[in-house]
């Protein structure tokens, strides 16, 4: 039972991390109907930023305290793929809008070539580690939570509640709600339809470098390949929680987590990622709209 | 009346591709008016609403608002000189609730007068009071009009843009909103562009109207003349829906 639970709070934990990014993923499929194939690559380009920070600050302002480092870690990270998200959506996205549907989702991919072969050139192609960053454990029982983990759920669960309130109270939600639901409309109405997609990306690519810095402190490595994988998990977790929801989204994430998780634990750990996958193709068979999702033809 | 007219189209043409659907419409429209744009489906009556508004956006000719040019000026921008569309088909947001449609309609100025006018709008349309945290898409189409109106109101424009206020309502619910533009008109000064299809309410309601056939003006006068010119009478009224 304890071993049970102890991989519940495992799950959750790397969840967390994957929900964050199918945010991301959700919230420019809702926006401009595309998914951002790319998104999962900003996540690791948010790992590569706090990695780079990392080494810069503890470098040349030793002694300087964890918390802060780390805050300095999530704060670059978000401006860096804010910065790049914005650039990809203007240079490569934007000007095929009007295009047929194919066309954005193969320049993403792209996108996603460049910038992973851009940090293996760059960064090399092997493994990049830190010292561990956080190292407190807490033993509850027979259970293990390190610090870690809870500042990983913590830290989710306050974005998640901030963008929460972002969407559906403020002036800058209701915009991006009314773009995603017609966007003609919402520029009769005085919204800057393009500033509006804009911003979506950056809130996208900053929820994804929050992931990517955790994912960093978590593991203690990145790499340019991360973008892939767990890039494609999150892109699952999206899809599976109904992709364009954004309840949807954090409730794919988590269920991916524990998958992953329980998987790992009690069958074997060399085909979690199988098993991942094979949810992605179950549920894109059986019920495409996933759990949280609406049907794309709605009666209005 | 003296000055420069509130609104002034000349000359425009608008594209679909290749196709025109605009072949150089003039029309003007004065502050404190109410003028309404007939004609038969096709005509060409709802470009030239979403031609005002710049999307799409006149190939040829200028729309000039406040003695402004604002042909090639986006969307929101010319939103934002106070120019409201309840545009065709009304385009409800369905996944938010009549409240926030109408929160929409106040973006202009971030909601400042909101609580003032929402109370004028729910004066004006009673049902949408009732029916303020139901969502849009579940409104049925009288409601919807209300809303696509009330919401084009909350604007606080200069100018209402109305495409078909009237299609597919019931009478009564019909004589409920052209009382209320009148209303509008009367006590506000509020100026009103409108397209019909139910020529015989329009006209009546009208200062003046322009009648309009494959993507031309062919017809002006005020609304009593038109409601009295043979031509119009033959073909958009005698028959046709009253």
């Amino acid at each position: 039972m304890e071993y049970f639970i102890q991989q519940l709070i495992n799950g959750l934990t790397l969840g967390s991390i994957y929900g964050l990014v199918a945010i991301g993923y959700t919230m420019v499929y809702g926006i401009i109907g595309m998914i951002n194939f790319a998104h999962g690559d900003i996540f690791m380009l948010g790992g590569f930023a706090a990695l780079i920070v990392f080494l810069i600050v503890t470098t040349f302002f030793a002694g300087i305290p964890v918390a802060l480092i780390l805050l300095i870690m999530i704060v670059v990270g978000m401006l860096v793929t804010g910065l790049w998200n914005w650039t990809i959506e203007r240079i490569a996205y934007r000007p095929l809008r009007g295009s047929f549907r194919l066309a954005p989702l193969i320049t993403a991919i792209g996108m996603s070539i460049v910038l992973s072969n851009f940090i293996q050139v760059t960064q090399g192609p092997r493994n990049k580690p830190i010292p561990p960053l956080v190292t407190d454990v807490y033993h509850l029982g027979g259970l293990t939570i390190s610090l870690k983990q809870i500042l990983i759920v913590v830290i989710t669960s306050v974005l998640l509640f901030a963008f929460w309130y972002i969407v559906n109270r403020t002036p800058l939600g209701r915009a991006q709600r009314a773009t995603e639901q017609d966007r003609k409309m919402a520029a009769l109405l005085g919204v800057d339809v393009d500033k509006t997609i804009s911003i979506t990306f950056i809130m996208g690519a900053a929820l994804a470098a929050v992931a990517g810095a955790m994912y960093l402190m978590y593991y203690g490595v990145a790499s340019f390949n991360d973008g892939f994988i767990p890039g494609v998990k999150a892109f699952t977790a999206a899809v599976l929680g109904g992709i364009g929801s954004l309840p949807g989204a954090v409730l794919g994430g988590l269920l991916i987590g524990l998958i992953e998780s329980l998987w790992s634990a009690y069958f074997s750990i060399a085909y979690k990622d199988v098993a991942t996958f094979a949810i992605l193709a179950f549920v894109l068979i059986f019920k495409p709209t996933g759990i949280l999702g609406r049907p794309e033809v709605e009666k209005v | 009346m003296a000055g420069e007219p509130l609104l002034k189209v000349q000359g425009v043409e608008t594209y679909y591709g290749n196709i025109r659907a605009l072949a150089g419409v003039d029309i003007s429209v004065d502050k404190g008016e109410i003028v309404s744009l007939i004609g038969a489906n096709g005509a060409g009556k709802s470009t030239l609403m979403m031609t005002i508004c710049g999307s799409p956006q006149a190939r040829v000719g200028s729309v000039i608002f406040d003695g402004e040019d604002i042909t090639r000026l986006p969307t929101h921008l010319i939103a934002r000189k106070r120019i409201a569309q309840s545009p065709e088909g009304r385009r409800i947001f369905p996944r938010m609730t009549v409240f926030e449609n109408l929160q929409m309609g106040a973006g202009l100025d971030n909601l400042k007068f909101f609580n003032e006018d929402v109370e004028k709008i729910f004066t004006l349309f009673p049902r949408l009071k009732e029916r303020q945290s139901q969502r849009g898409g579940t409104l049925s189409g009288g409601e919807q009009q209300m809303l696509s109106i009330g919401r084009a109101l909350m604007a606080r424009p200069k100018l209402l843009l109305l495409d078909e206020p009237s299609l597919g309502l019931a009478p009564l619910i019909v004589k409920g909103i052209f009382a209320a533009i009148k209303k509008l008109n009367q006590e506000e000064g509020l100026t009103v562009f409108l397209v019909e299809q139910n020529a015989f309410a329009a006209l009546k309601l009208s200062d003046r109207a322009y009648v309009m056939v494959n993507g031309k003006v062919t017809m002006s006068g005020s609304g009593k003349e038109l409601l009295a010119n043979p031509e119009v009478r033959a073909a958009y009224l005698e028959g046709g829906r009253h």
